[in-house]
């Protein structure tokens, strides 16, 4: 028989003891497993989301909110910009790219968010180096909307499909208006797959989605001071009038047969027109270029009272250390406080048995086992509960994440997968063989030390 | 393998702080492949003696040599090896290992004299005990009488040169205490084995044609100086 059949014979032995302890331990890497696997997923999400864009634009308030509305679609609604001020900044000479989002509604089934952008949001990476892949189009007309890989696979949408939209805030108002999915994005693991896009001009058309006329100008007095300062709702309204008529007379018949079923035919003017937020990627040959460059323009932007620009990257790292990064840092903390304190109890439970198997070690003596080989019996025992009790946990562990995966995907829009294993997950293995050496030393050097004589002789 | 012990000298120290000589032996000897039965009251050392000669004790003086091997002088990790590789014993109290049934407890004999795991052997050696419907019980589901008889299958599992048993015989019935008498010879007589045994029964004893009184070549007395 060798050392490890022997030792885990003194295991089974002492079954109720030994599976305790190795429960324990199995506790502890479980909880220190899923908190790694989860802070993983997180941060990955975090970090992969925002690469795309250099800065992100909206109201003035909180920088992270901001963020975490555009990119990850999770927070509370935010104050909106007006429409004139994202094609300003989109006129921008610096701006290579400038993507308009309009937020707050989420789809009748499912829940999912719905963000009102334009085709060429899709053309951008939405990570470094990955880019969109979509199974047919991107939206071309007003009603038009793509949709993320887990709202096709949960709601069972796809190419056809139309959709209602429920309006954001207290009185979840179900539009009448329907779009019809062109598009469907491969999964890409990030807030994208929960999405469904609809083309800007459909949303704008969508009854509570112009704003009241007071509401609007109350908005561009704020931002324009110099051209809206002193208009009236009446004198709005008129010049909105005399440009619509304006605008009609550019529009072809087939255009207008077109939207000719919808409640909205007509296209909203700029004036009524809001966006939550404005992706933007600065133009440059560098990407030290393009940083200082984005740093200036966001200095400009925040100058003004009313508008602020961030940088997601910045936003995401600074979230990520002072808050998920702490948390993360209490969390292995705790859980390896927990797997130490569950080494000591296999100490306990080992050097607790010691005294019943004084004889039995001074036998193996008599029977010719050399002080190394009790020794080592002892240390095998210890590292076989700590090892067992580390691959439990492990398996638990992931079982957890496993477990846990739809329940949070579908109440945080995170997307845990189970099988993503953490680098340093790797450590822990060694790290609980290393404290079973430690806590089977000395119970090992007790059966080292055990005198044959005194214990058989007596 | 031949035994010599000489000038063999041991003593226990009492509770008090006194010495307690058990053994003084000047001379004994036990030639290679010789059967010899030691006798002799109850608490006269004969299981110190054997203790002494399996290098589970150490003596305080004297040589035990086994084969010109001078067991007293050796270091730790020779004498381990030297025991498990060429002495058998059967303890007065078993010492079975209560974790392992008897197979194992068989085996483990061989498995720590680097002899591996002969499971074959570890069973015909039980069922020659007349256990073997009882591989597979812990000693504590066996009676005394078979505890017994595992731990003269470990002493003989290693097939040693010396075997030393210690009332080998002092549980079973008559019976049985023919068969393992007649195991234990044959092994010893087949492998040219050294034999002592320590035996109280006149019956086992009356068997051997070497009968040795401990007392007749033991002859502890109290250490210089110490009053009586
Ligand atoms: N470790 C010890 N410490 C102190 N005294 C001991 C120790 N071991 C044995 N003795 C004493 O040595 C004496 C001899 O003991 P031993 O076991 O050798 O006797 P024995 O001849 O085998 O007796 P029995 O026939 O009853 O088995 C006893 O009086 C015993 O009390
Ligand atoms: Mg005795």
């Amino acid at each position: 028989m060798n050392l490890l059949a022997i030792a885990s014979k003194s295991i089974r032995q002492r079954s109720l003891a030994s599976s305790l302890t190795a429960l324990s331990v199995a506790l502890g890497v479980t909880l220190m497993v899923t908190v790694l696997v989860i802070h993983g997923v997180v941060q990955e999400m975090f970090s992969q989301s925002s690469a795309g864009y250099d800065l992100i634009v909206g109201a003035k308030g909180s920088k992270l909110q901001l963020v975490l509305n555009t990119i990850y679609r999770v927070s509370q609604p935010i104050e909106n910009l007006p429409y004139q001020y994202y094609e300003e900044v989109k006129e921008d000479k610096r701006v290579k790219l400038a993507i308009p989002m309009a937020l707050g509604d989420t789809t009748e089934e499912g829940g999912f968010p719905i963000v009102g952008t334009l085709p060429h949001y899709f053309a951008q990476s939405y990570s470094y180096g990955k880019k969109f892949r979509i199974r047919g189009q991107v939206m071309q007309g007003k009603w038009h909307a793509v949709i993320g890989a887990s709202v096709a696979r949960q709601n069972n949408w796809d190419i056809g499909t139309k959709i209602k939209l429920v309006h954001g805030g207290m009185d979840d108002h179900v539009h009448d208006e329907e779009f019809e999915v062109v598009g469907v994005l491969a999964p890409t693991g990030t807030p994208n797959d929960k999405t469904v896009f609809a083309h800007l001009s459909g949303f704008y058309l969508m009854d509570g989605h112009d704003k009241p006329m007071g509401e609007a100008l109350d908005r561009l007095k704020l931002f324009y001071p110099e051209e809206y300062g002193n208009m009236t709702v009446q004198q709005l309204e008129e010049k909105l009038k005399m440009e619509d008529e304006a605008s009609h007379e550019g529009e072809t018949e087939e255009e207008h047969a077109a939207h000719a079923g919808h409640a909205h035919a007509h296209s909203l003017p700029d004036e009524l027109k809001e966006v939550t937020a404005i992706l933007v990627v600065m133009k440059g040959d560098t990407i030290g270029q393009q940083t200082l460059r984005s740093a200036k323009f966001s200095a400009e932007l925040s100058e003004g009272v009313k508008a602020q620009a961030v940088n997601p990257a910045y936003e995401i790292s600074w979230l990520m250390q002072n808050i998920v990064g702490n948390v993360r840092t209490i969390m292995i903390v705790l859980t390896a406080m927990i797997i130490v304190v569950s080494g000591i109890s296999i100490f306990v439970s080992i050097y607790n048995s010691m005294a019943d198997r004084r004889k039995e070690i001074a036998i193996m003596r008599a029977l010719g086992a050399r002080r190394q080989t009790v020794f080592s019996i002892i240390l095998a025992e210890s590292i076989v509960l700590c090892t067992l009790g580390g691959l439990v946990g492990f398996v638990l562990g992931h079982g957890m994440v496993f477990i846990a995966s739809p329940i949070v995907e579908s109440q945080s829009g995170f997307i845990l997968d189970p099988m993503k294993f953490e680098p340093i997950e790797l450590v822990l293995l060694p790290s609980l063989i290393a404290l079973a050496s430690l806590v089977g030393f000395i119970p090992g050097m007790t059966a080292y030390r055990t005198d044959v004589a005194k214990t058989l002789g007596g | 393998m031949s035994l010599l012990i000489q000038d063999l000298k041991k003593s226990y120290v009492e509770p008090d702080g006194s010495e307690l000589p058990i053994l003084n032996i000047e001379r004994f000897e036990i030639p290679s492949a010789e059967q010899v039965v030691l006798v002799g009251s109850s608490g006269g050392g004969k299981t110190t003696l054997l203790n002494v000669i399996s290098g589970i004790t150490s003596p305080d003086e004297g040589i035990v040599a086994i084969d010109n091997h001078n067991i007293a002088n050796m270091s730790e990790v020779v004498r381990d090896r030297f025991r498990a590789e060429k002495i058998g014993y059967v303890f007065q109290t078993f010492n079975l290992l209560p974790a392992f049934d008897a197979l194992e407890n068989v085996l483990l004999g061989m498995s720590f004299s680097g002899k591996g795991n002969d499971r074959k052997r570890a069973a015909e050696l039980l069922d020659r005990v007349g256990l073997s419907h009882r591989l597979n019980h812990r000693p504590g589901q066996l009676s005394v009488g078979e505890q017994q008889r595992v731990a003269v299958a470990r002493a003989l599992a290693n097939q040693p040169s010396l075997l030393l048993a210690d009332e080998p015989t002092a549980n079973v019935d008559v019976a049985n205490q023919d068969t393992i008498l007649g195991l234990i010879r044959d092994a010893c007589t087949e492998n040219n084995v050294s034999l002592l045994l320590v035996t109280h029964s006149q019956d086992v004893a009356s068997q051997f044609d070497r009968v040795e009184t401990l007392s007749d070549f033991n002859k502890p007395q109290k250490q210089e100086g110490e009053t009586e």
